[in-house]
């Protein structure tokens, strides 16, 4: 049974990750008509505002200290941060500490900005070309924005630790009545979870419930009508474009500290992002999301030993089987609407 | 009235084979009168570097490829000589190999074995490289010593540590500086037995290819002679960035020690989630928990950043240590630099010298002559103490390092802390030994 509440905290964990992208992706797709494989590297992208963020917050200046020496014998040279210089050791050690949080308010403008700059200067030009184009010129796009990272950054992994106060690891067996130490889950992954349902209930409650999100809406559902409304439903779009970027941003930024940043990990959840909106339905928001907690779950369960040991290399292959055996079952996915995709 | 055997399905049969041997590489059918391949004729020879320049392991291949780098200018008489002066052979003097300039050509393995054999193919083809060298992963090294076999050039080994590339797919043509798998479990094993006593519960978790099934092979058998029982061992895809599914059944598995036999990103994560799932913190079987990763390498440790504190593994060679081969290489690098080299930076050095000078000791570039003085080559003075170059299956045997993340790091490089230096006869095998059975070393190529 704990093994199970592992599993399924571990699925809810992942879901999240998945569900965020997803739930960019089907906002680009269902406002702008467009099959954006650049969304990976977004997240991606947005790991690396909170790298960049915390590089900022650790610039530093060299002393020399003559008593001690380096490894070629000169005397050492330390660094210290300006940061704490200014503000004294306590104050600036604890902001730097804090910086994975902090980049949620710095990667922000910098998302939405490159999601402007995505759509205005690229992905425009491509409305009414083929989906084929479409995603060979995001693809191409993503290798792009992916090796500029690797430029700057190298290939290696960076580490980006959590705040202290939120690195350690919650008892919940003892919570649940199980004996200690039988079921333990890192804050931070219970932190992930809560921002994603925030930033999830944040998007729909934006779209349900303001003037800017109803008409996005009715532009989803009939672009040409509201467009003879008067309503200039391109610029609408293009702003969607920005709030799906910065999403699958902010998704990157809360990730950076569950999986040390490179340059790489955007593309490792594309492809699973893509099945998750697939499976959930294309165009149907409520869809990706739902999809990307099932398949996270699904993922989590099939990685379990007893399980592998019945269905060896079932962890490797059981989105893929589920995603094969939805569409064939439901051809528009779960929450799929008519005529998406089907002209 | 006579019957001509030519059918329509035997002329497209004959044609396919005829399209065949006209299409097949020059590599492969050089019969020019030079007496080996790529036999240097003007003033200079060409060495190969193939390094992953693209891809997850492309810092590393930067590493090697600073190293080759120096390798070359000290050769041919620049900065200040390097190994060449710890060196215990004293036949390279600065003027090159045999009196010809040493000039370089570089590949991208992009730590793919279908590419790396591309580009090293491309290197000896057309821009007549004589040795290829470099690589951070067995795969490719595997790959690619059966095409150096097959061509007729030396391969020179980078970064490879699964038992196979010197086991069941050796090559008379293949060398290898780098300490392998089973030498790993060798030299951990006894420090493992010290620090953690022998009633130990192993749960590994294993990257699916073949380095990673060699090491754990080896950790296992390592461990179970100490008399440690293996909770169980599981692969997991070498494609898997988040590793909590697979860390999650090992807290109610009942083991106490998780290893971890992953390399490069793989390790990074996967230390990474099980140091976040608080396994360091917990107590097991009345011993505290422990995590072991067999192979370290101070960039992959940079990685990870302060989850190694206190992780025990091993090495091919650290920048710390203190004998005269480390201290020369540690300043003609760093002086160069800015930093201290990698251990994938000081193979690949020791690599390119150890070539050189079996050029010069044969007094030709030919693979045989080569290979033949390679072979049971004793020498010191690079970095690793006493080294034998065991002819039986091209294997370098040298002192093990087995090293612990640092608690206390002073610096962004200075990350591990020795904890032993296993000595050479500790990690040693008898070349018929089962983890490396299987395979034929052959005869050398020399290609023409």
């Amino acid at each position: 049974m704990d093994a199970i509440i592992l599993q399924i905290l571990n699925g809810l964990d992942k879901g999240s990750a998945y569900a965020l992208i997803a739930l960019g992706l089907t906002l680009i797709f269902g406002t702008l008509g467009v099959v954006n494989f650049a969304h990976g590297a977004l997240f991606m992208i947005g790991a690396f505002c909170a790298v960049t963020l915390s590089r900022i917050l650790n610039l530093s200046f060299e002393i020399v200290d003559e008593s001690r020496t380096d490894f070629l014998g000169n005397p050492l040279k330390f660094k210290t941060t300006y940061i704490e210089t200014w503000l004294g050791p306590e104050m600036g050690g604890t902001i730097i500490e804090w910086a994975v949080p902090l980049a949620i308010l710095f990667s922000i403008p910098i998302m939405i900005a490159i999601g402007f700059i995505m759509e205005r200067g690229l992905i425009k030009h491509f409305y009414k070309r083929p989906h084929a184009d479409q995603i060979l010129v995001t693809f191409g796009l993503a290798i792009v924005l992916q090796e500029i990272i690797k430029y700057f950054y190298g290939a290696n992994p960076i580490p980006t630790p959590a705040p202290s106060a939120l690195t350690g690891s919650l008892d919940f067996g003892e919570l649940l009545g199980f004996q200690a130490n039988a079921v333990i889950y890192p804050y931070w992954r219970l932190v992930y979870f809560v921002f994603a349902a925030l930033i999830i209930g944040g998007v729909f409650a934006f779209l349900q419930f303001t003037t800017f999100g109803m008409v996005v809406r009715a532009g989803m559902a009939d672009r040409e009508t509201v467009g003879l409304l008067g309503i200039n439903i391109d610029r609408r779009f293009t702003i969607m474009f920005g709030i799906a970027a910065a999403v699958a941003g902010l998704a990157g930024v809360m990730y950076a500290p569950i999986n040390s940043p490179n340059y790489h990990m955007g593309m490792d959840f594309l492809v699973l992002s893509f099945v998750v909106v697939v499976v959930g339905g294309m165009g149907s928001l409520p869809g990706a999301v739902l999809a990307g907690f099932l398949l996270g779950i699904l993922e989590s369960f099939a990685s379990m030993n007893e399980v592998k040991s019945i269905f060896p290399g079932i962890d490797q292959i059981v989105i893929y089987l589920v995603a094969i055996i939805i569409l064939l079952t439901r051809p528009r996915g779960l929450m799929g609407r008519k005529g998406v995709m089907e002209d | 009235m006579s019957k001509s055997n030519l059918t329509r399905r035997g002329l497209l049969k004959t044609s396919a084979v005829a399209g065949a041997g006209v299409a097949l590489p020059t590599i492969f059918t050089a019969s020019s009168a030079a007496a080996y391949m790529n036999e240097p004729t003007g003033s200079s020879v060409t060495l190969g570097f193939n390094v992953p320049q693209s891809g997850p392991y492309a810092d590393e291949g930067a590493d090697e490829l600073r190293a080759y780098e120096l390798a070359v200018e000290h050769l041919n008489g620049g900065g200040d000589g390097g190994l060449m002066n710890t060196f215990s052979s004293k036949e390279l003097d600065g003027n090159g190999i045999l009196g010809k300039k040493v000039e370089f050509v570089t590949g991208d393995t992009q730590t793919k074995s279908d590419a790396a054999r591309a580009s090293a193919r491309s290197m000896i083809e057309k821009d007549g490289a004589i040795m290829i060298t470099g690589g951070s992963s067995s795969g490719v090294a595997v790959a690619v010593q059966d095409l150096c076999q097959s061509a007729g050039v030396i391969f020179m080994a980078g970064l490879t540590h699964s038992n196979d590339t010197t086991g069941k797919d050796k090559k008379a043509n293949g060398f290898r500086h780098f300490f392998n798998a089973y030498m790993s479990g060798a030299a951990l094993a006894p420090v493992l037995q010290s620090l953690y006593g022998s009633d130990r519960k192993a749960y590994h978790l294993t990257a699916d290819y073949t380095w990673g099934w060699t090491q754990e092979e080896s950790i296992v058998a390592a461990t179970e002679a100490l008399g440690w029982e293996t909770v169980n061992t599981v692969l997991t895809p070498l494609a898997a960035t988040d590793f909590s599914s697979y860390i999650a059944p090992v807290m109610n598995s009942g083991a106490d020690v998780l290893v971890l036999n992953h390399y490069g990103g793989n390790m990074v994560n996967s230390l990474t989630n099980a140091v976040q799932f608080g396994l360091r913190e917990k107590e097991v079987n009345g011993k505290n928990f422990e995590i072991v990763v067999p192979l370290y390498s101070r960039l992959m440790a940079r990685g990870a950043g302060e989850n190694v504190k206190g992780i025990l593994g091993s090495t091919n060679w650290h920048w710390s240590l203190q004998d005269e081969g480390s201290k020369q290489f540690v300043k003609s690098f760093g002086e160069k630099y800015g930093f201290p080299p990698s251990q994938a930076a000081q193979t690949c050095y020791a690599q390119t010298l150890l070539y050189a000078d079996a050029c010069q000791r044969a007094g030709t570039f030919n693979p045989c002559g080569v290979a033949e003085a390679l072979e049971d080559f004793e020498f010191d003075g690079l970095g690793n103490g006493p080294t034998l170059y065991r002819a039986a299956d091209h294997q370098c045997f040298k002192d093990v390092l087995v090293v612990r993340g640092k608690e206390n790091p002073t610096s962004e490089f200075d990350l591990l802390e020795v904890v032993e230096v296993t000595p050479a006869a500790q990690v040693t095998y008898e070349p018929d030994h089962p983890m490396f059975a299987g395979g034929n070393l052959g005869s050398c190529n020399p290609g023409s």
